[in-house]
């Protein structure tokens, strides 16, 4: 008996250690290395025990480099207003499209296919679509004896180009995850403004939409961190030029190390990139939090009313 | 609203048109063009859709699996062929060993109550947020000067397994939990060890979940290019490297990229249309809790 308790305390730890040993070494120990390299001027030829510690200066010159704080501003502007967009219109659309029918399945499915093709493939093929002469946008344009559009040539067109590209490709998530939170609404509440006489616009913005905020900011969050991750689809469509009009961070990271070979300097940009994110996923956390912290209380509240 | 008013005005069915051609649009568009000979792409004339197609581009990319000559592939270029074996190797290996991995570790969190479900889901959280990018260099670092892993399978398939980790860990607990534990105390009482429960019990019932977790997993390591690029050599890159290498050439041939792309496309495409449910599921399991 004494052995079998004895084997079965320890097959937990034979059932989780595969997976640990595997996270610590490929993932806790990259990411701490990399906050460590970060510190260092360091070259890819070099061991990381040759490079040289320079202190913050990685830092110091990322703050003073105007095409780091381009690139900075670039993605802050990308996701924020790629951001807005999808929620405007993938909100929008689960509004108009919640109702009883019938090839919903077959339409969720088709819109999930941009979101499970390789990024680089959507990057190609809105490549071809952009295409000066080619591409099908410029041809229609010219087919109807317009002057055809420099999509990928002009910097605010090719600002314009990537974030279409993006629009296309994850504005299906929010619509998705915002149907699914539409339709898990309580029925009480609607047939109830219902009787009240609300029309509906009212029905929209007095009741669907506060009803959903919870589910909408954890989306909005989800989306924003990942608007931050975006790079095969702008690599293969501007690589962050022209100029750098489109090179948002994570570009430029991998550009840095890839081209430049300044990998203390690329860590460094990681680290901020890594920070920033993460100060929205602790956001994302506390308002989760907060709301569980709210709806208990109601729940209290409501069960004192009972009594 | 109403329920009895099914039908909807004409506009209604024009959206929803218009939104499906949106958004496959583009993808039956790369598809039209990989049957399109360079030719053809660049002639103003042949329209998008209606041209006679000609399977040239797939001969091309494909040439070092067929078992005759194309007369119009002069000379053969395997990079493609060999690229999407390493692509398979890739994905194939890393899905299974995050399943495996991933699935007992789910199973022991569950049963033998270690972290809470809230440990796991914020681990989860904290992984979708790094991105790529971040652990190029520090992976790249590692990888060469460490662990001896650069330009290998191991390498690229190690680094495809932490990353998917977390999520596989977090979307199969979900499911282990709804396994009866009576059935395996049953088991147990017939004699069985815990990994026999394991296998022989909990495995089969919670293949649905197993399922959704391969599809997310296989789709990562078959569409990632940045890790890949950083860690490849020449004999191991996998498909998404060899794309962006072959757009960096100025003259760009269309028809074949487009080939590429397609079959690079198809698998996720695929699974799509074959478990569309289970990939809502996962794909909507960070914000509407499980």
């Amino acid at each position: 008996m004494s052995v079998a308790i004895k084997a079965n305390r320890l097959t937990p730890y034979m059932f989780l250690a595969p997976a640990g040993i595997i996270l610590v070494f490929a993932l806790l120990y990259p990411i701490g290395y990399m906050v460590y390299a970060s510190f260092l001027d360091w070259s890819p030829s070099q061991r990381i025990g040759q490079a040289e510690f320079i202190g913050f200066r990685n830092y110091v010159n990322l703050w003073n480099d105007d095409a780091f704080r381009e690139s900075f501003w670039v993605t802050i502007r990308f996701a924020a207003i790629v951001v807005t967009l999808e929620m405007i219109l993938g909100v929008g659309l689960a509004l108009l499209l919640d109702r009883k029918l019938k090839g919903m399945a077959v339409l969720r499915t088709v819109f999930i296919l941009p979101m499970m093709i390789a990024p680089i493939v959507v990057g190609l093929m809105w490549r071809y679509m952009y295409h000066p002469t080619v591409g099908i946008f410029n041809r229609t344009l010219k087919s109807f004896g317009f002057e055809g559009i420099p999509w990928l040539s002009d910097s605010t067109w090719s600002f314009i180009a990537i974030v279409i590209a993006d629009v296309w490709q994850w504005t299906p998530f929010i619509f998705i995850l915002a149907l699914a939170a539409m339709q898990s609404l309580p029925r009480s509440a609607l047939e109830a403004a219902e009787i009240d006489g609300a029309n509906e616009w009212q029905k929209i913005f007095m009741i669907k939409l506060p009803l959903m905020m919870p589910v909408l900011i954890v989306t909005l969050l989800l989306r924003l961190i990942d608007a931050f991750k975006v790079l095969e689809v702008i690599l293969v469509l501007t690589n962050g030029g022209p100029g750098l009009s489109t090179e948002i961070l994570a570009l430029r990271i991998f550009r840095t190390a890839q081209e430049f070979q300044e990998l203390g300097e690329a860590a460094a940009m990681s680290n901020l990139l890594l920070m920033l994110l993460m100060a929205l996923t602790i956001g994302m956390f506390l308002y989760n939090r907060v709301q569980e912290a709210r709806a208990a209380r109601q729940r209290a509240a409501a069960e004192k009313d009972d009594t | 609203m109403s329920a009895q008013s099914e039908k909807q005005n004409p506009a209604f069915y024009a959206l929803i048109v218009a939104l499906v051609v949106m958004s496959v649009g583009p993808i039956a568009l790369m598809l039209a063009t990989s049957f399109k000979t360079n030719v053809d792409v660049y002639d103003a004339s042949v329209p998008a859709f209606f041209f006679s197609p000609t399977i040239k581009n797939y001969e091309t990319v494909l040439c070092n699996f067929l078992w005759y000559e194309p007369e119009h592939v002069d000379y053969c270029d395997p990079t493609f062929g060999r690229a999407l074996v390493n692509s398979l190797i890739v994905g194939l290996i890393s899905t299974g060993l995050t399943l495996t991995i991933g699935c007992m570790a789910a199973y022991a969190l569950v049963r033998f109550k270690f972290m809470g479900r809230g440990a796991v889901s914020m681990t989860t959280l904290l992984m979708r947020m790094v991105p790529p990018a971040v652990l190029l260099v520090p992976v790249f670092g590692i990888w060469t000067f460490q662990y001896g892993l650069d330009q290998t399978y191991a390498g690229i398939i190690l680094i495809y397994t932490a990353m998917n980790l977390p999520f596989v860990i977090w979307i199969l607990q979900s499911f282990i939990v709804q396994v009866p534990i009576q059935l395996e105390e049953a088991a147990r009482m017939d004699g069985a060890n815990p990994f026999q429960v394991f296998f022989l019990v909990v495995l089969p019932i919670i293949q649905p979940g197993l399922a959704a977790a391969a599809i997310f997993t296989f789709r990562i390591a078959w569409n990632e290019f940045l890790l890949a690029n950083a860690l490849s050599g020449r004999s191991t890159r996998t498909v998404p490297v060899t794309i962006v290498n072959s757009i960096t050439e100025y003259d760009i041939n269309w028809g074949v990229i487009m080939a590429t792309g397609m079959l690079l496309a198809i698998p996720p495409i695929l699974f799509t249309f074959v478990a569309s449910k289970q990939i809502i599921t996962g794909m909507t399991a960070g914000a509407v809790k499980g």
